[in-house]
C-alpha cells in the first residue's frame, strides 16, 4: 500500500495484528492497527490468515489417548 | 458456606483419570522424548501437594501448571541455553504472503485454509519441535492450551515483556517452520489436501 499521512506501515501492523486479536494492545496502538486495516487489504488477509492460525493451533487441543499410553497413565494412577 | 473439598486418594484418581488425555498431549508438546515420564512426574507432585487444589473444578489448570513445573525444572537440570532468535531472521517472513507467492494449491479456491489443514496432529507437532523451547513452550501454552499470557509468564517465570516478545518470535518461526516442513516432506503431494 502507499505511505498515507500519519498510518503505519504494515510492517508495524502486521507485527501488532495477533497481539490486536488477543486484545493486549494499548487502545492508541489499536487504534492505528484498525486505521491501517481500514486502508490495505494486503494486512486485512494476513489478520484473516492470523485468526485462521489461531484456530487451527486452538483445534490441536487433546485427542484420545493412544491404547497402550492409556493404559499405561492408567495402571500408575491406581497405583499411587 | 464453603464446600470442603473431597481429598483422598481416591478423589485424586478420579480427577486425574479424567485430565490424562490434556497431559499428555500437552507433555507431547513440550517435550520430543519422554511425555509419559513427565506425565508420571507431575501426577506425583500433584498428589503430594492435593492439598493445595481449592476445586475440583480446576482440576485441569492446576495439573498442567504442575507439569510445566516439572517441564521448567527439567530444562534447568539439563542447563541447556538456547540463544534469543535476532529479530531480523524472523521478522521479514510471512507465510500468508508466501502462499500467495508460491501458490501451492493452484486448484484451491480458499488457498490458506487448505494449507493448513494438509497438516495432520503429528505434522504439526515435528513443526513445533523444530522451534527451541524458549518459543514452543510460550506457543503450546498460550494457544493451544488456552492460558493467558500473564499465566504463560507466571508458569514459564520470566517477566511478561518476554513472553510476549517470546510469543512473537514463536509465531513467526512456526510460520516459517510450517512452510519448509510442508516443502521438505512434500506434504502437498501426498493427496492430503482434495
Amino acid at each position: 500500500m502507499t505511505e498515507k499521512q500519519g498510518l503505519i506501515p504494515c510492517s508495524e501492523a502486521v507485527r501488532q495484528l495477533w497481539d490486536y486479536l488477543d486484545h493486549a494492545v494499548s487502545p492508541e496502538e489499536q487504534e492505528k492497527v484498525e486505521q491501517h486495516l481500514s486502508f490495505c487489504r494486503t494486512c486485512c488477509g494476513e489478520l484473516e490468515f492470523a485468526e485462521q492460525l489461531r484456530g487451527f493451533l486452538a483445534a490441536q487441543g487433546a485427542d484420545e489417548l493412544p491404547p497402550h499410553v492409556k493404559a499405561r497413565l492408567e495402571r500408575f494412577v491406581a497405583d499411587l | 458456606m464453603v464446600e470442603v473439598q473431597d481429598r483422598t486418594r481416591e478423589s485424586f484418581q478420579r480427577l486425574a483419570m479424567a485430565e490424562l488425555p490434556g497431559l499428555y498431549w500437552l507433555a507431547r508438546r513440550l517435550v520430543r522424548d519422554g511425555a509419559e515420564d513427565l506425565v508420571q512426574e507431575a501426577l506425583l507432585r500433584a498428589y503430594r501437594s492435593f492439598g493445595t487444589l481449592r476445586e475440583d473444578t480446576a482440576a485441569g489448570p492446576w495439573l498442567k501448571r504442575i507439569l510445566v513445573n516439572v517441564f521448567r525444572d527439567q530444562l534447568r537440570r539439563q542447563a541447556r541455553s538456547v540463544e534469543e532468535l535476532p529479530v531480523e531472521e524472523v521478522e521479514d517472513f510471512s507465510l500468508y504472503q508466501t502462499l500467495v507467492e508460491q501458490d501451492p494449491l493452484p486448484y484451491s479456491d480458499t488457498l490458506h485454509h487448505d494449507y493448513l489443514r494438509a497438516f495432520a496432529r503429528e505434522d504439526v507437532r515435528e513443526v513445533l519441535l523444530r522451534l527451541p523451547e524458549l518459543y514452543r513452550a510460550p506457543l503450546v501454552l498460550r494457544y493451544m492450551d488456552g492460558f493467558a499470557t500473564k499465566e504463560v509468564a507466571r508458569l514459564l517465570d520470566v517477566p511478561l515483556g518476554t513472553v510476549l516478545a517470546r510469543l512473537h518470535r514463536g509465531r513467526k518461526r512456526f510460520e516459517r517452520e510450517l512452510w519448509a516442513y510442508a516443502q521438505e516432506t512434500g506434504l502437498l503431494l501426498k493427496g492430503v489436501v482434495q
